[in-house]
């Protein structure tokens, strides 16, 4: 750690990895429910759950985004943060208001929530991964503009380089998509139409800018190739990006009448949106292949490959797989999406946070690497995680195909219900591979306290 | 990548390339904004329609089922259900959750007025005329 106030990121990932665990617990309560469908009903619905589950999963991603920026814009713009005070009490807000937020979701009916908080005066609840009380979207913006303003300053009064500005350009559509969360039309059309201008054009948008900027700083700081390389790759990919996935956001169009041309700009842009994950495997791959020194922390080069490799399987690969139009026909709307959606938002999002973490927490703790044992049980949690995630994946789409073929294809179709019985042997599999991914979990923490051997002096 | 190919020229083409295609879709999105009155049936959007949809967020019915394919997986598609159903068999089969059928799926009892059930069947009904392109979804079973 080069400058003194990095250290306030060290509570940002703590509260991320904490969250990150209850989003895993919540997942899988739902698991159960699909399986055994009146487990915790009616203290805990299925709809609570999955709210919990994915709003904690936005929040701990957003805790680690901001936990991120903390620790590398310093060491970017070489200068001590602009206010690590108001990143403190920005903390405490963000997290206190995030836990009410799931407090209230479990311990009060959704709709007396909703008239609790205010919605009356502007309804913009009850929409996917938007269900937040105004206070809490109101908090979100704050935290977001007090946050954006520290970096800001941070970044202008030092070194602007370029992982900093695509960080900061990252961070702002960040901040700016998430208004269209406050716009919510009575046309239904409309709504749905403006829904997806926060949702793609975050993971599917902006949200690759920071990925891309968290993983070339990473790159950066493990292998010491030259800076000039690893910032042209940077821009080549999320050139791409931007190229294939703003328009890409056409293949949310198809089937919710909006006009047909969506048909052909969805598919043609985003069947081209595994480009810059291909790319960005690629690059991972050649920076460490052509590394200028020896980091002594394996795990986080382990996790930062890893992030590459799965962003392009859920992301690319199973992306791929059902967004041309006439595939997307049959598969909308089924567990084929949730597939999807899992290794994904792991792959990318996930990933990412914990190759930060991993690179950036032994030296937030005073050391360059943890010693060799802990990198071993972390590097157990890694592969752990990451092949029952994989696993989930295959069993979704294995669930999906059958439901499609069920329920969609077919001269005598099943009704929905009767359709999910005949895949109950997928979600049973799928339930228990999430034990397997809750074991990597509980190991990757333990990996924090593992006493054994002596760490690398910090550099 | 080789060293005529500089950083400032994947900077530019990333400038380039974002604000062009964000222009495109600006452009797309003001046409499609044209066109949806005309393809929801916008004059069918009543107060009642409205107040039906509030119902649907309010009781984030989204996070069970899907609505024209958008939502969770956990319960039947939504944005067919009044031609799969009709509106009586709606209102009574939400008036009986749950059903309580040991290890089956449950769906909470909402309490709702007959004008709320009214409102929502109402939501629903809209819903399904919207001229969605190839009449999406493939079958009545959604």
């Amino acid at each position: 750690m080069q400058y003194k106030s990095q250290a306030v990121a060290k509570p940002y990932f703590i509260a991320a990895i904490g969250l990150f665990v209850g989003q895993i617990l919540f997942g899988l309560i739902m698991g159960y429910q699909y399986v055994v469908g009146d487990f915790l009903f009616p203290a805990i619905p299925f709809n609570v759950a999955r709210m919990v589950h994915t709003n904690l999963l936005i929040v701990w991603i957003l805790f680690g985004f901001m936990g991120a920026a903390y620790y590398l814009i310093p060491e970017e713009a070489e200068t001590e943060l602009f206010s690590p005070k108001l990143a403190w009490i920005m903390f405490w807000i963000f997290l206190v208001a995030g836990a009410l937020t799931i407090v209230g979701y479990l311990a009060v009916p959704y709709a007396t929530l909703a008239k609790m908080t205010g919605n009356d005066i502007l309804a913009t609840m009850g929409r996917e991964f938007l269900e937040q009380p105004l206070p809490t979207k109101v908090g979100i913006v704050i935290v977001a503009l007090a946050f954006l303003f520290n970096i800001s300053m941070t970044v202008l009064k030092g070194r602007k380089t370029s992982i900093s500005l695509v960080l900061l350009l990252g961070l702002w559509g960040l901040a700016i998509f998430f208004l269209f969360s406050f716009y919510n039309p009575s046309n239904l059309v409309m709504d749905k139409y403006f829904w997806w201008w926060t949702v793609h054009l975050w993971v599917e948008g902006v949200w690759e800018l920071i990925l891309g900027a968290m993983l070339a700083f990473v790159l950066i700081k493990i292998t010491g190739v030259d800076r000039e390389v690893i910032e042209k790759w940077l821009y080549i990919i999320i050139a791409m990006t931007l190229i294939t996935g703003i328009i890409g956001t056409g293949h949310h169009y198809f089937w919710i009448g909006t006009p047909e041309y969506w048909q052909w700009f969805g598919s043609v842009f985003s069947a081209l949106e595994p480009i810059p994950f291909f790319m960005m495997t690629v690059f991972a791959f050649n920076m460490v292949n052509r590394r200028r020194r020896e980091h002594p922390n394996k795990a986080a080069t382990l996790w930062a490959l890893g992030t590459s490799v799965m962003a392009f399987l859920g992301a690319g690969v199973w992306g791929f797989l059902h967004t041309l139009s006439p595939v997307n026909f049959y598969t909308h709307g089924t567990q084929i999406t949730a597939a999807h959606g899992h290794l994904s938002f792991y792959g990318a999002y996930a990933m990412v946070n914990l190759t930060m973490i991993s690179y950036a927490m032994p030296m937030l703790r005073g050391r360059s690497a943890n010693s060799g044992s802990a990198q071993i049980m972390e590097m157990w949690s890694f592969w752990l995680m990451t092949v029952s995630m994989v696993f989930i994946t295959l069993f979704l789409t294995a669930a999906g195909i059958l439901q499609i073929w069920l329920q969609r294809m077919g001269t005598t179709p099943l009704g929905f219900m009767a359709a999910q019985d005949q895949v109950m042997l997928f979600y049973w599999l799928r339930e228990i591979t999430g034990f397997v991914f809750l074991i990597g979990l509980v190991l990757y923490i333990w990996s924090f306290f593992c006493k054994k051997g002596t760490a690398q002096a910090a550099a | 990548m080789s060293e005529t190919f500089t950083k400032s020229m994947a900077r530019n083409i990333f400038y380039g390339g974002a604000v062009f295609f964000f222009l495109l879709f600006l452009a797309l999105t003001f046409d499609t904004v044209q066109s949806v009155p005309k393809r929801s049936h916008s004059e069918g959007v009543t107060d009642s329609v409205i107040r039906g949809k509030h119902i649907w967020e309010t009781r984030d019915c989204i996070g069970c089922h899907t609505l024209l394919g958008e939502g969770a997986y956990f319960a039947p598609e939504l944005g067919n259900v009044y031609k799969r159903r009709g509106g009586e068999f709606i209102k009574a089969w939400i008036r009986a959750q749950p059903t309580g059928a040991p290890g089956r799926r449950q769906m909470p009892q909402f309490n709702l007025t007959d004008q709320q059930l009214d409102d929502l069947v109402n939501f629903l009904k809209w819903t399904s005329e919207i001229n969605t392109t190839r009449n999406w979804p493939p079958n009545i079973e959604g």
